[in-house]
């Protein structure tokens, strides 16, 4: 993987909120990540770790204090002016007043498709997250795993080669939370989109991810990165697996790891 | 990279809300209207027969009613349905319902295009605000004053002025009547316009949409659920605008004239300034109706504010 360049490219990255305040907080520490194609990567850690600041960081959601981001090679705010990325946030925002199908061509209206390539997206993104039933529904109309699935259809439906997800599934309950880990690795597999997704359960990190990021808190850094080669596909016994909870495992050693040597120093 | 099979979802989207069944809602709606008529005229004239019976007083005590329920001060509600249909005036050959309802018509058109106007002007402020902190910060307050400065006093300004202009006398009744109007979707428009989450911009954001975009595509399909509250206010702002902006500008077509005219002659004919004003309610209320079935086909049933 790491002869291929990478989609995404953080080095030296450092974020200051309310900088020049006697309040100021560094919710961001020298942070260095590479993401290569293709790639599945978790940022997993506590509240408070800077992982949905990271998360925006690389999507030109907010400016970072220092260092650089670069997506595609190029830097991340002319990543972002060339839609090289989707994002999926943890409230599905779907706008009410559009029916599920013009919700998933939204962007493709901002972006000036022809009617005809939204529509054949639409209806094949729709496919895709198995909601073409639902095609004329509001969102109001839906369960809250069916909103986040139009989410991620509208998220993809550009084709952009990155997908940033924040939280996407925090506000399920765990039945459909599973569930929907399947459906998003079967579209992951299906769209060869590289994937940077932000969680803070750890058996959800390691069953989706090809690597999980793990970062602490006060001021946010990485405290390690945690390589997860459980065997693709991943099913419900992914889940019972042995190597599975050794990756439980190890990932939370990772987390203690860190807070003894935050008490210690 | 091979991935897991597709796994049947059996997740049930939430019930659409079943339609009632048996009586469509535009006919609830008028029998509810019917029903409250009905008990309105029944207090009215409930009210009469217990001051007829009492000597104008409140039963069991040495007070009189708070008002006279003798004919003068309140006409059998029959006799104002009766006036209707009378000349307006000996000799005429308009019935009174007819002469209304031209008046109310014309004064309707000026209500309309002061409504037009003043809705125009009202949302272009609120989009102008929700883009700049400092004109709304400078402005609002001016906005605010304009309209607490009382429009008794504003109308004549403006009727002097427009025959300075040479405008037409209707032009100035337009102005007054867009004057009234603008208020309420200006900060209907920009409490709209702002009520979209941060998150539904951000997503905005991530689009790299442009400013125009954001608000013709966001802010605006947000806003109209706000929009839609202010224009039924400000329907029946413009016509009391209309109304008011008649007097002195001596438009003699309008109901404000009417209005005028038996109130003058209330003492000989105090029916025909009960039906004048019913005239006046009722145009009021086919606005807001009229502006309420436009909402209906605006706007997704689950966004109405109702």
């Amino acid at each position: 993987m790491s002869h291929s360049s990478p989609v995404v490219s953080v080095s030296g990255v450092t974020k200051v909120f309310g900088e020049g305040d006697s309040d100021r907080v560094r919710a961001l520490e020298n942070i260095n990540l590479d993401v290569h194609p293709g790639e599945f990567i978790s940022l997993i850690g506590p509240s408070g770790c800077g992982k949905s600041t990271l998360l925006r960081l690389i999507g030109d959601l907010i400016k970072p204090s220092g260092g650089t981001v670069q997506v595609n090679g190029k830097s991340a705010h002319q990543a972002r002016l060339d839609r090289d990325y989707g994002m999926v946030f943890q409230q599905a925002t779907l706008y009410d007043w559009r029916t599920v199908r013009k919700n998933v061509q939204l962007p493709l209206e901002v972006m000036s498709y022809a009617r005809e390539k939204r529509e054949a997206r639409a209806q094949e993104m729709l496919k895709l997250v198995q909601l073409e039933e639902f095609s004329r529904h509001y969102p109001w109309q839906l369960s809250g795993g069916m909103q986040q699935r139009v989410a991620i259809a509208r998220a993809l439906a550009f084709e952009p080669s990155l997908l940033l997800m924040d939280e996407p599934f925090g506000a399920l309950d765990e039945m459909t939370r599973e569930r929907m880990q399947m459906e998003l690795l079967r579209i992951w597999s299906q769209t060869q989109t590289t994937v940077i997704f932000v969680t803070h359960s750890i058996p959800e990190a390691v069953f989706l991810s090809s690597r999980a990021v793990v970062m602490s808190p006060r001021p946010g850094r990485l405290a390690g990165i945690v390589e997860i080669d459980l065997p693709r596909p991943r099913a419900f016994e992914t889940r019972e697996s042995a190597p599975f909870f050794e990756k439980i495992v190890e990932v939370r050693e990772c987390l203690r790891r860190d807070e003894v040597r935050v008490a210690s120093a | 990279m091979v991935e897991t099979p597709t796994l049947p979802i059996h997740e049930v989207a939430s019930e659409i809300p079943p339609a009632p069944r048996g009586t469509p809602a535009w006919l609830r709606q008028i029998i509810a209207f019917a029903i409250i008529a009905v008990a309105l005229v029944a207090f009215w004239e409930g009210y009469k027969a217990l001051g007829a019976a009492t000597g104008g007083m409140i039963p069991l005590t040495a007070a009189r009613l708070p008002v006279r329920p003798d004919d003068k001060s309140m006409p059998h509600v029959f006799d104002i349905l009766a006036a209707l249909f009378k000349p307006v005036q000996r000799g005429s050959e308009n019935t009174l319902l007819s002469f209304l309802l031209r008046s109310a018509l014309f004064t309707w058109r000026e209500a309309l295009v002061g409504f037009a106007i003043g809705s125009l002007v009202g949302f272009a402020l609120g989009v102008v605000f929700v883009h700049s902190g400092l004109l709304e910060r400078g402005l609002m307050p001016f906005v605010v004053a304009s309209q607490t400065v009382p429009l008794l006093a504003v109308a004549p300004m403006v009727v002097i002025w427009g025959s300075r202009l040479q405008w037409p006398a209707w032009l100035a009744v337009t102005i007054i009547s867009a004057y009234l109007t603008f208020f309420p979707v200006t900060i209907n428009t920009l409490r709209g316009l702002r009520s979209p989450d941060p998150t539904a911009l951000e997503l905005m954001r991530s689009y790299a949409a442009s400013d125009w975009q954001v608000l013709w595509k966001l802010r605006v399909p947000a806003a109209l659920p706000y929009i839609f509250t202010a224009l039924k206010i400000s329907a029946t702002a413009s016509v009391i605008g209309a109304i008011i902006g008649e007097l002195p500008s001596g438009i003699a077509d309008g109901l404000g004239r009417s209005l005028l005219t038996f109130s003058y002659y209330y003492v000989s004919g105090p029916e025909k300034l009960y039906a004048a004003i019913f005239g006046a309610a009722l145009l009021g209320i086919v606005f807001v109706v009229i502006i309420a079935q436009v909402e209906r086909m605006v706007v997704p049933a689950g966004r109405r504010i109702e």
